[in-house]
C-alpha cells in the first residue's frame, strides 16, 4: 500500500469513545501535540449501549476523572435527562449520583470540548497498522495511506476490533449501531505479538415512545434537585424527565422458551464470554427459571427522538423473536421497535500484558485503555483513557509515571485488578472489588485527587483555588468542632440537648463527639451559629466525617498495613525461574505478569504467602549484594 | 524498619520441663512489661539491661497470676532477629506457655506466621548472605506445612461445619454486596434475613470454638486441685487415684508441704493431680509458703476436689476453706464413710453445699472413687460439645480466626439496625476475611459469583 507523510503529533489517539476522548483531551492539555482519530464523526463519544453515567463505583469513577481534570463529568451535567442519588440510605461510602443522558446533546458537548482544545486535532480515519521500531512506537498508518509519525499511541478501539453483529441466526460483521468494524487494526496486533480474546456483549431494542403505553408502567421520576457530578459545574435546572417501570410475565418467558432453538447464545453461534452483570434476556429466564417476572426500566434516550431504551431486555433473539417477547409485556403491546436489538463480539487484549501506566510491557509508547482492556462501561473506560493520556504524555515529557493506588482511588483498583485478575469477562467496577471503599467516595473524590491532578498540570488555577478553599474551611470547622468542648451542667448543651431529645453528657465532650449521635446533625449546630459555613460540599464533609469516624479510622489502619506492601518495589528484571523456593505455579504467574511490587504479587492468583516471603528474603538478597 | 510485635511459643510441643515463648518487634519490652508482675518490687523490663533475666509472674487482666517465669530481655539489633527479643520461661506442658501466649496476644502483639522469626532475623542482616537459600525454603515448608495441617485438621466432619461456617459467611456478604452493588435489581437488605444468618454462623462458630475446646481438654489435660484442711485425706486420695505411694502420708497435720502433682487418666482426660497443702493458719515458714502456693494451684485449677472428714464433722475451717473457693468448679467429697460415728447429716450437706455434686467415700476402703471419676468426666465436659463426632483440634492461630470472626459478626449484630449498610460491610467482610486467614483461601472472588448465582442481575 502507497503511504504519505502526514506529518508528526506527540500523541495519536485511535478510537473517539468515552477512553478516547479523555486521552486526547488529558494529552493536548498536559502540552503534548495530539491527534484523535476516529472511524466516524458520528461515533464520537457515542453511547452505544444504554445512556446512563454513574451508579454504585461508577459515580466514584466520574467524580475522580473530574477531581482530576477529566471531562466525563463535566458533560453528563450539562447533557442529562434525569439525575438522582441512589443508595441514599445505605452509607455514605455508597451513595452514588446516577444521570439519564441525552445521548445527542452528549455526543455533541463532547465533541465541541475536543474541537475547543488548542492542542488537539480530530480526523476522521481507520488506523490500519502501528508502526514500531525496535519494540518502541514510531506512528500509525491509516487505511487511506496517511502516515502519521508519534512518540506514544493510545488505542481505544472500544468493541470495534473484529466487531461482529448477532441477530438470531443473522450475523455480520460490523461495530455498535451498524458503524464499520476495525478488522485490521486487531491482525496488527496479534502480529505485534499481543495476546488476544474474545468477549460478548448485548444490547436491548429501542422502541418508538409514541407507541408506549405509560399508563400502565410506574413512573420513576428524577429527584429534582440540583445534583451535579462535576466539582465545577453551575447549578442544574435541567427539566428531568421520568424513566418507566415494567415487568415481563410468564407468557413472555414461555415465548423465549418455546424459541430458545433459534437464540445465538444457545445454538453455539456466539462463542465470547459475555458479562454476568449484564446477562442477555433469554439468559435471566433460562437460569432463574423460578421468577416468572423480571423488571424492564424504559428510559428516555434523547429530547431529540423518540426512541426509548429498555434496561433489561438486552437480547440477541431474532428479531420477530423480539417483537413477540416485547408485545407481550404490559404497556409495549403495541409497541413499534425502531433498533433491534443485537449481540456483540469483539477483540480484546489480555490486560495482564499492561503497565500500571496502561503502557504495554513490550512495546514502549503504546498504550491501551478502554473496552480493548476487557472492560465495560462508559466511567471505567473514560478513567483508563484519562490515565493513558496523562501518563503517554508523562513520557514524552520524561516525567515520572501516574499511578494511583488501590487504597487511593477507583481508578487504582479498576486498573490493579485488570492486571492482577483473572479477567474471563467484561470487568465491571464494583464498589465490593474496593477494600477501602469507606475511604474512596463519591464526595471526597477532590480531597483526595486535586493536588494530585495539579502535579500532571490537569488542575487550572480556579479549580485550584475552589480546592484550597474548601480544604481550608473545612479543616477550620472541624478544629472549631473538636475545640468545643462542654462539661455536663452547662447550661448551653443542656438546653440543646434537651431541645435535640438527645441525652445529657457524662464527661467533658466536644461537638465533634456530640455530632456521632444520630439525633445531633450539623444541620442543628449550623442553626446554632457554631458551623459558619454553608457551603453544602463541606457540611457534607463535616457530617461524613464526624458519624462515621471510627469506622474510617479502621480503614485508615488498614491502609497503614496495605501500603507497607505497595511501597516493597519488586525489579522488572527479575528472572523468577532462578528462585527455586518458589512454586511452579507462581514462577510462571510472576513471570507473566511481573509485578512491581510486592502487595501486587500477592493478588496474583496461584501467589501464596510462603512466595510471597521468599520474594521478601529474595529482595533482601539482592539488596546485600 | 519498623516491625509490628509477635510472638510464639518456640519449644516443641509436648511435655518438658520449661516452655520457652519468643517475642519480638519494636514494642514488645513494654508491651511484656505490662503482664509483667516482678517478684521484686520495682523491677521494670524497660529498664533493664539487655541480656538479663527477670523473676516474676505473668498476669491476667483481672490481676490472676497465669504463670510464674522468667524473663529474658535482648534488645536491638544484637538479638536473634535483630529486633527487640523477649523470652518468656513458662513452666512445661504446652498450657502455662499457651496461657502467657494468650495474655501476650491480647496486648495487641500477633501470632507469628511460620518461620517468621527466621525471616526478620535475615531481613534484618542477622544471618548471612549464604543462609538465604535455606532460610527460603524454610519458610516454604513451614508455611506448606501449616496450611496444609489446617487443612487437614478441617477435613472429616468438621469440614462439614467449617465448610457451611465459610459458606454461609460468603452468602450473607453476598446479600450486603448486592444490595450495594445492584440496588434496582437486589433493593433493600432483609435485614432480619440477615440478623438470623450471622446469628446461625455465630452459632456455628461457637460450636467450632467449643469443639476445639473439648479436644483440647483431651489433648491438654486439665488441672485437678485436691483440697481440704489438714489430715483429711488429701495426699491419701491422690495416692489412691495413682494407686502408687507419692504423697507422704501420715498422720501429722501439715506433712504436706508443698503442692505434689501427678498425672492420672480419667476416660481418656489427661489429668494432673495436685495434692494441696492443708490451707491453716500457720506460723511455720516453710508451710506458709506452702499454704501459699496451695491457694494459687485451686484458684489455677479447672476442677476442685474439696474433701470432708466425716469423723470431724464441717468444722469453721472447713467452712472458711469452702468460701474461697465456693466461686470455682468444685467437687464435695466426704470422706471416710467406713467409720461408724458420722458426723456429718445429709441435711448439713444439702444445706451448706446447695448445687455441687456430693460423693460419699472412703478413700482408704478406695469406695467411692469410680462415682469421683465419673462426676469429674462430667463436669469437665459440661457445656462443652456433647457430640462425639466433635473431634476437632483447632490450634490457636485458628482459634485467634474465629474469635476475630467472632468480634467482627458480634460488632455487626450490635449495630445491624443503626449503622449504614456500607458500614456494616466493614465488619461483616472482616469476618469473611478472618476465615480466609484458615484456609489460605481469598474469598473476595468467591462473594462476587454468589451475588450473580444468587441474585438476578442484569441491565
Amino acid at each position: 500500500m502507497s503511504t504519505y507523510n502526514a506529518g508528526y503529533y506527540d500523541v495519536v489517539v485511535v478510537g473517539a469513545g468515552h477512553a478516547g476522548c479523555e486521552a486526547a483531551l488529558a494529552a493536548a492539555r498536559m502540552g503534548s501535540s495530539t491527534l484523535l482519530i476516529t472511524l466516524s464523526m458520528e461515533g464520537v463519544a457515542l453511547m452505544a449501549c444504554n445512556p446512563s453515567i454513574g451508579g454504585p463505583a461508577k459515580a466514584q469513577l466520574v467524580r475522580e476523572i473530574d477531581a482530576l481534570g477529566g471531562e466525563i463529568g463535566k458533560v453528563i451535567d450539562k447533557a442529562n435527562l434525569q439525575i438522582r442519588t441512589i443508595n441514599t440510605g445505605k452509607g455514605p461510602a455508597v451513595q452514588a449520583l446516577r444521570a439519564q443522558a441525552d445521548k445527542y446533546e452528549y455526543q455533541q458537548t463532547m465533541l465541541k470540548t475536543l474541537l475547543d482544545e488548542k492542542n488537539l486535532h480530530l480526523l476522521m480515519a481507520e488506523v490500519e497498522e502501528i508502526i514500531v521500531d525496535n519494540y518502541k512506537v514510531r506512528g500509525v498508518i491509516t487505511k487511506t495511506g496517511a502516515k502519521f509519525d508519534c512518540k506514544a499511541v493510545v488505542i481505544t478501539s472500544g468493541t470495534y476490533l473484529k466487531g461482529r453483529i448477532i441477530v438470531g441466526d443473522i450475523a455480520f460483521d460490523g461495530g455498535p449501531g451498524n458503524q464499520f468494524p476495525a478488522v485490521k487494526l486487531s491482525d496488527c496486533l496479534q502480529e505485534l505479538g499481543f495476546a488476544m480474546g474474545r468477549f460478548k456483549t448485548g444490547t436491548p431494542p429501542r422502541i418508538d415512545k409514541k407507541s408506549v403505553d405509560f399508563s400502565k408502567m410506574i413512573e420513576q421520576p428524577g429527584d429534582n434537585m440540583d445534583l451535579r457530578f462535576s466539582y465545577m459545574s453551575g447549578p442544574n435546572n435541567r427539566p428531568q424527565l421520568s424513566c418507566w417501570l415494567t415487568h415481563s410475565n410468564p407468557k413472555t418467558h414461555a415465548i423465549v422458551m418455546d424459541n430458545l432453538d433459534r437464540a445465538p447464545m444457545y445454538t453455539g453461534t456466539i462463542k465470547g464470554k459475555g458479562p454476568r452483570y449484564c446477562p442477555a434476556f433469554e439468559d435471566k429466564v433460562v437460569r432463574f427459571s423460578d421468577k416468572d417476572s423480571h423488571q424492564l426500566f424504559v428510559e428516555p434516550e434523547s429530547r431529540f427522538t423518540d426512541e426509548m431504551y429498555i434496561q433489561g431486555m438486552n437480547t440477541s433473539l431474532p428479531e420477530d423473536v423480539q417483537i413477540r417477547v416485547l408485545h407481550s409485556i404490559r404497556g409495549l403491546e403495541n409497541v413499534r421497535i425502531m433498533r433491534t436489538g443485537y449481540a456483540i463480539e469483539y477483540d480484546y487484549i489480555y490486560p495482564s500484558q499492561l503497565k500500571l501506566t496502561l503502557e504495554t510491557k513490550n512495546i514502549a509508547g503504546l498504550f491501551t485503555a478502554g473496552q480493548i482492556n476487557g472492560t465495560s462501561g462508559y466511567e471505567e473506560a473514560a478513567a483508563q483513557g484519562l490515565v493513558a493520556g496523562i501518563n503517554a504524555a508523562l513520557k514524552i515529557q520524561e516525567k515520572e509515571a501516574f499511578i494511583l493506588k488501590r487504597s487511593e482511588a477507583f481508578i487504582g483498583v479498576l486498573i490493579d485488578d485488570l492486571l492482577t485478575g483473572e479477567i474471563d469477562e467484561p470487568y465491571r467496577l464494583l464498589t465490593s472489588r474496593a477494600e477501602y471503599r469507606l475511604l474512596l467516595r463519591q464526595d471526597n473524590a477532590d480531597l483526595r485527587l486535586t493536588e494530585l491532578g495539579r502535579q500532571i498540570g490537569l488542575v487550572d488555577d480556579y479549580r485550584w483555588q475552589v480546592y484550597q478553599d474548601k480544604k481550608e474551611i473545612l479543616s477550620r470547622e472541624i478544629k472549631n468542632l473538636k475545640n468545643i468542648t462542654y462539661t455536663p451542667g452547662q447550661e448551653f448543651i443542656t438546653d440543646f440537648l434537651n431541645r435535640r431529645n438527645s441525652a445529657p453528657i457524662k464527661d467533658r465532650t466536644s461537638l465533634w463527639t456530640l455530632l456521632r449521635r444520630p439525633e445531633i446533625t450539623v444541620s442543628h449546630l449550623v442553626e446554632e451559629g457554631i458551623i459558619t459555613t454553608e457551603n453544602p460540599s463541606i457540611l457534607e464533609q463535616l457530617n461524613i466525617q464526624s458519624k462515621y469516624e471510627g469506622y474510617i479510622k479502621k480503614q485508615e489502619e488498614q491502609v497503614k498495613r496495605f501500603e507497607k506492601m505497595e511501597n516493597k518495589k519488586l525489579p522488572q528484571d527479575i528472572n523468577y525461574d532462578e528462585i527455586q523456593s518458589l512454586s511452579n505455579e507462581s514462577k510462571q504467574k510472576l513471570n507473566q505478569v511481573r509485578p512491581t511490587s510486592i502487595g501486587q504479587a500477592s493478588r496474583l492468583f496461584g501467589v501464596n504467602p510462603a512466595d510471597i516471603n521468599v520474594l521478601l528474603i529474595y529482595l533482601e538478597k539482592e539488596k546485600r549484594k | 524498619m519498623l516491625y509490628d510485635d509477635i510472638a510464639a511459643i518456640s519449644t516443641p510441643p509436648g511435655e518438658a520441663g520449661i516452655a520457652i515463648l519468643r517475642l519480638s518487634g519494636s514494642n514488645v519490652i513494654t508491651k511484656v512489661n505490662n503482664i509483667f508482675k516482678p517478684y521484686r518490687k520495682g523491677v521494670n523490663l524497660q529498664e533493664k539491661p539487655s541480656f538479663t533475666m527477670s523473676l516474676g509472674w505473668i498476669m491476667d487482666e483481672k490481676n490472676n497470676m497465669i504463670d510464674e517465669v522468667i524473663i529474658s530481655v535482648m534488645r536491638s539489633p544484637r538479638s536473634y532477629t535483630g529486633e527487640d527479643v523477649v523470652e518468656i520461661n513458662c513452666h512445661g506442658g504446652s498450657l502455662p506457655a499457651r496461657r502467657c501466649l494468650e495474655e501476650a496476644l491480647k496486648t495487641g502483639i500477633r501470632l507469628a506466621e511460620p518461620g517468621e522469626f527466621t525471616k526478620r532475623a535475615f531481613l534484618n542482616g542477622r544471618l548471612d548472605l549464604s543462609q538465604a537459600e535455606a532460610v527460603m525454603e524454610l519458610i516454604t515448608s513451614k508455611t506448606n506445612k501449616g496450611l496444609s495441617l489446617a487443612v487437614k485438621q478441617l477435613s472429616g466432619k468438621n469440614s462439614i461445619i467449617f465448610n457451611q461456617l465459610e459458606d454461609d459467611l460468603i452468602t450473607v456478604n453476598a446479600m450486603v454486596e448486592a444490595s450495594l452493588d445492584f440496588p434496582d435489581d437486589v433493593g433493600d437488605l432483609d435485614v432480619e434475613e440477615a440478623r438470623n444468618l450471622i446469628n446461625e454462623i455465630l452459632l456455628k462458630i461457637d460450636q467450632l470454638l467449643i469443639a476445639g475446646e473439648r479436644a483440647d481438654i483431651y489433648r491438654q489435660g486439665i488441672n485437678v486441685a485436691i483440697c481440704g484442711k489438714p489430715n483429711v485425706g488429701k495426699s491419701s486420695l491422690l495416692n489412691a487415684l495413682l494407686r502408687k505411694d507419692k504423697a507422704i502420708v501420715t498422720d501429722i497435720p501439715g506433712t504436706t508441704r508443698d503442692v505434689i502433682e501427678d498425672y492420672i487418666n480419667v476416660r481418656g482426660i489427661p489429668v494432673k493431680l495436685m495434692d494441696t497443702a492443708g490451707i491453716r493458719v500457720t506460723e511455720d515458714l516453710v508451710e506458709k509458703i506452702g499454704v501459699e502456693k496451695s491457694r494459687q494451684v485451686i484458684k489455677d485449677a479447672e476442677l476442685v476436689i474439696f474433701i470432708l472428714d466425716i469423723e470431724t464433722g464441717i468444722t469453721a475451717e472447713d467452712i472458711n476453706i469452702f468460701s474461697s473457693i465456693e466461686n470455682l468448679n468444685i467437687i464435695i467429697l466426704v470422706n471416710k464413710e467406713d467409720i461408724e460415728e458420722k458426723r456429718i447429716s445429709e441435711e448439713e450437706l444439702e444445706n451448706i453445699f446447695a448445687g455441687f455434686p456430693i460423693i460419699r467415700a472412703s478413700v482408704k476402703e478406695e469406695v467411692g472413687l469410680e462415682e469421683l471419676e465419673n462426676t469429674m468426666e462430667n463436669l469437665v465436659l459440661t457445656g462443652k460439645a456433647k457430640n462425639h463426632d466433635m473431634e476437632l483440634m483447632i490450634n490457636l492461630r485458628q482459634k485467634n480466626a474465629l474469635l476475630k470472626a467472632k468480634g467482627f459478626l458480634e460488632d455487626t449484630i450490635a449495630v445491624i439496625d443503626a449503622a449504614p449498610l456500607d458500614c456494616l460491610g466493614v465488619d461483616i467482610w472482616g469476618a469473611l476475611e478472618a476465615i480466609g486467614e484458615i484456609t489460605g483461601k481469598a474469598l473476595k472472588e468467591d462473594v462476587i459469583e454468589r451475588i450473580f448465582r444468587d441474585f438476578c442481575i442484569g441491565k
